[in-house]
């Protein structure tokens, strides 16, 4: 094999995460509540199609989740039996996929699709300082510049034909599949299906997708940063970042929510008492502070235990890890509080005493009864977090306890490129890339959320 | 309702007792002072006796929470648990890691703290409930639609965002304030504005929608249709009925901040260069100033512990019907 696959703890999180989404969605699918609420969701356009640009930045996100070690050339003299030697770097797929992005470095900043350095360096064959060209950004050009609008213009072109050619033909593949005709499909106007919101909020993604691959192949999309990295690069690095502390971090507080929340509400007793206790003294703490506290204390840890950790990469990850379990001890509480309200309502309602009658175990109850109709507000819970962990994370990460610096991500973006405005001319690309990201993120998220909410709240379908 | 009032403070005491076993056993248990100053002296090349003179320095040469060698009551008294942490409850946070004292330092910037804090949270709780309520009174119509869009987007926005690009326009482009910096007296207004201008901005989105929802849930109620039926118009049935009414579940969420308005704000008041609690805070965090990190935890926990309080005395004034005992 060329490749050793490497496994990080947070893929494998990840990947069990996915595993269980699927296989509560097709548990979900037998049961009618959960259909019919899940039905609620798909009939809204809105929902729809921002679950299709949230599947877009799950799909980076995953392909950036497949770890490998590419292995190193053979020593030439070196016996054909010796073992294979992989590189220390871990890359993933979508490493692979951006090769090109990746190695395509500058010497430090440039602005999007520029052909030149933006400072100003001494040359060798001139006497003034003048700026470089770049050595990957519009090199294709050559020496005549004259035709760099003309280039862009024609490659953004082609980009949308090519994003279009791929729209259509998936639209007339799925059509082709259902039976559809591809007009009715596409018709604006009433009488809309689960689909059609998807279909078109994938037009602007694939077009997108299309101009970035065809400009990217000679330019710098977004610029390229201080030390003259990609900055589309790594802006779609920071979107696995962002997806595994949004999701990673609510799997860790679930259980701990779920089970405290519902012993202090049906126990009660000096149970309720001690679980209040604990969740009252947590959150009596300012959250940025407590975070701050348990992320010196585990730096400290990690610095004085150098020795756990193989690779930089597999260090990175395990703070990344602890920060999301940091964030998760620190935010279970809020859940836990309405978990035990709705428990206490629950356990006087005419099922549970029933239940209760016929001697089914405290625990039985608990689990049989009571969770399945608390589920409602996990799920809400879940999704509505998901957005305020994205945009906490870049806060963190500006406060200095967020992720290792050398992960990249939102917050380290933006905290790298936040002084750059002070020069002259401001560099405003990368701060840019990095909240646009980052809001197209947390905008689908929150109208995603927003859906899940009205569609299970029995309060809010009234 | 005096004796309530002291009931509850004797509540606050087991959980200002659990906060601060909480982080004495972050702080000092989970990493022992060894491992803080071979960080903080550099991993590789640190000797012990630098260890030993860092730990002295800062008395945590003792130890952790029963003195062997000591007499008495000294031998729990003369430990780093009682020395660091029970102490705080005498207001006594010790030094800083410049040498010093905190609660000093803590009464020096609480003013510009809340010189931001204050006129951010007043002005923004006016201009949420008030577009709330304008959206409420055009609830169904497109212009409710459009806010309610306009609140999500406003709050899928970095906090970083507003606070950069404020400075940015407002500063570097239009140059009607300056970019950062304070000074004492009235002189400190035009540093003010600024970021409170951008606080209120920051936190619009979320709390409008939050107002909304409150308000959606009153105007839904008898009472309402009995206003409107008696032929008050829309305007004084939300602003005398609904608002009144809606006031119990605003306070539950706006009272218990008002304490915690001294601790300040982290973002804000380092972007601008403030020199309130919120800075301090951040520098101690990045300088890695566990003695400070540690005071703020305990001042935060004790603020939002009185917030609760008021938040429970506020309800009897909002509604007479409420009795505490």
């Amino acid at each position: 094999m060329s490749f050793q696959v490497v496994v990080l703890w947070s893929d494998a999180l990840l990947f069990v995460l996915i595993a269980a989404i699927i296989g509560l969605m097709l548990w979900a699918r037998r049961q009618d509540a959960l259909r019919a609420a899940w039905g609620r969701v798909a009939r809204d356009g809105m929902a729809m199609s921002a679950a299709t640009v949230l599947a877009a930045f799950v799909v980076v996100g995953l392909l950036d989740s497949l770890h490998y070690r590419a292995r190193l050339e053979a020593q030439p003299g070196a016996p054909a039996a010796a073992t294979a030697r992989y590189a220390v770097e871990v890359h993933s797929v979508l490493d692979a996929l951006l090769a090109d992005l990746r190695q395509r470095s500058e010497k430090t900043y440039s602005a999007p699709l520029a052909t030149h350095l933006y400072s100003k360096e001494a040359l060798a064959d001139s006497a003034q300082r003048e700026f470089p060209r770049l050595k990957h950004g519009g090199a294709h050009l050559g020496a005549d510049l004259s035709g760099h609008e003309f280039d862009i213009a024609v490659r953004v072109s082609r980009g949308c034909a090519g994003g279009m050619a791929i729209w259509l033909l998936l639209v007339a593949a799925w059509c082709r599949l259902r039976g559809v005709e591809v007009i009715e499909m596409l018709k604006v106007g009433a009488g809309g299906t689960a689909i059609r919101p998807v279909v078109l909020t994938l037009l602007p993604i694939l077009l997108l997708l299309g101009i970035a691959i065809s400009l990217g192949g000679g330019y710098h999309v977004f610029g390229t940063d201080k030390v003259g990295q990609d900055v589309l690069y790594l802006s779609l690095k920071s979107i696995r970042t962002g997806l595994l502390i949004g999701t990673l971090t609510t799997l860790v507080m679930l259980p701990l929510a779920v089970l405290l929340g519902i012993l202090a509400g049906y126990v009660g007793g000096w149970v309720d008492d001690v679980i209040q206790y604990l969740y009252t003294t947590l959150s009596s703490i300012p959250g940025v502070l407590l975070i701050a506290a348990a992320v010196l204390m585990m730096q400290v840890i990690i610095d004085t235990h150098p020795d756990w950790f193989a690779t930089s990469a597999e260090r990175a990850d395990a703070r990344l890890l602890a920060l999301c379990l940091i964030l998760g001890m620190t935010s279970w509480t809020g859940v836990a509080r309405l978990l035990r309200g709705e428990t206490l309502k629950l356990r006087e309602l005419e099922f549970v005493q029933a239940a209760q009658a016929f001697g089914v175990g405290r625990f039985a109850i608990m689990r049989r009864h009571i969770l399945p109709n608390l589920m409602h507000i996990v799920l809400i819970a879940l999704v509505m977090d998901f957005s305020g962990l994205v945009l906490a994370e870049a806060v963190l990460s500006y406060v200095g306890v967020g992720v290792d610096p050398s992960t990249i991500s939102f917050g380290t973006m933006i905290n790298t490129a936040r002084m750059e405005l002070a020069r002259e001319p401001m560099v405003w690309w990368s701060l840019a890339a990095a909240f646009s990201f980052m809001f197209a993120l947390v905008l689908a998220a929150n109208l995603f959320a927003d859906a899940v909410r009205d569609a299970f709240d029995p309060r809010s379908s009234a | 309702m005096l004796a309530y009032i002291i009931r509850r403070l004797l509540y606050a005491i087991p959980i200002l007792v659990g906060v601060n076993l909480l982080t004495f056993g972050l702080f000092f248990v989970v990493n022992t002072p060894d491992d803080m100053a071979r960080m903080q002296l550099g991993v590789k090349r640190v000797t012990p006796e630098a260890i030993e003179k860092w730990k002295a320095e800062r008395g945590y040469d003792k130890p952790l929470v029963w003195n062997a060698k000591a007499q008495s009551t000294a031998a729990f008294t003369d430990t780093i648990f009682f020395s660091k942490s029970v102490r705080m409850f005498a207001g006594d946070f010790g030094r800083a890691d410049d040498g010093r004292d905190i609660a000093r330092e803590i009464g020096t910037r609480m003013g510009p703290s809340l010189a931001i804090a204050v006129p951010t949270f007043i002005l923004g709780l006016f201009v949420a409930i008030s577009f709330a309520l304008l959206l409420v009174f055009f609830r169904a119509t497109p212009l409710d639609f459009a806010g309610v869009v306009l609140c999500v987007a406003m709050m899928s926005i970095s906090g970083l965002f507003y606070i950069i690009g404020g400075q940015w326009l407002v500063s570097k482009v239009w140059h009607l304030a300056p970019i950062s910096g304070y000074s004492g007296g009235l002189d400190a207004a035009k540093f003010l504005i600024l970021p409170v201008i951008i606080g209120v901005i920051g936190g619009i989105g979320a709390s409008t929608r939050w107002y909304r929802t409150i308000f959606l849930e009153e105007i839904t109620r008898d009472y309402v249709r009995t206003a409107r039926a008696k032929g008050l118009p829309e305007r004084v049935v939300l602003f005398r009925h609904v608002l009144r009414n809606a006031m119990i579940p605003i306070l539950t969420g706006v009272v218990v901040v008002i304490p915690t308005l001294f601790m300040g704000s982290l973002l804000t008041e380092s972007f601008f260069g403030i020199p309130g609690l919120g800075s301090y805070t951040i520098d101690a965090i990045n300088a890695q100033d566990f003695a400070v990190v540690r005071s703020m935890v305990f001042i935060g926990s004790a603020l939002y512990i009185v917030g609760l309080l008021l938040t429970d005395i506020s309800y009897t004034l909002a509604d007479p019907r409420v009795r505490l005992q």
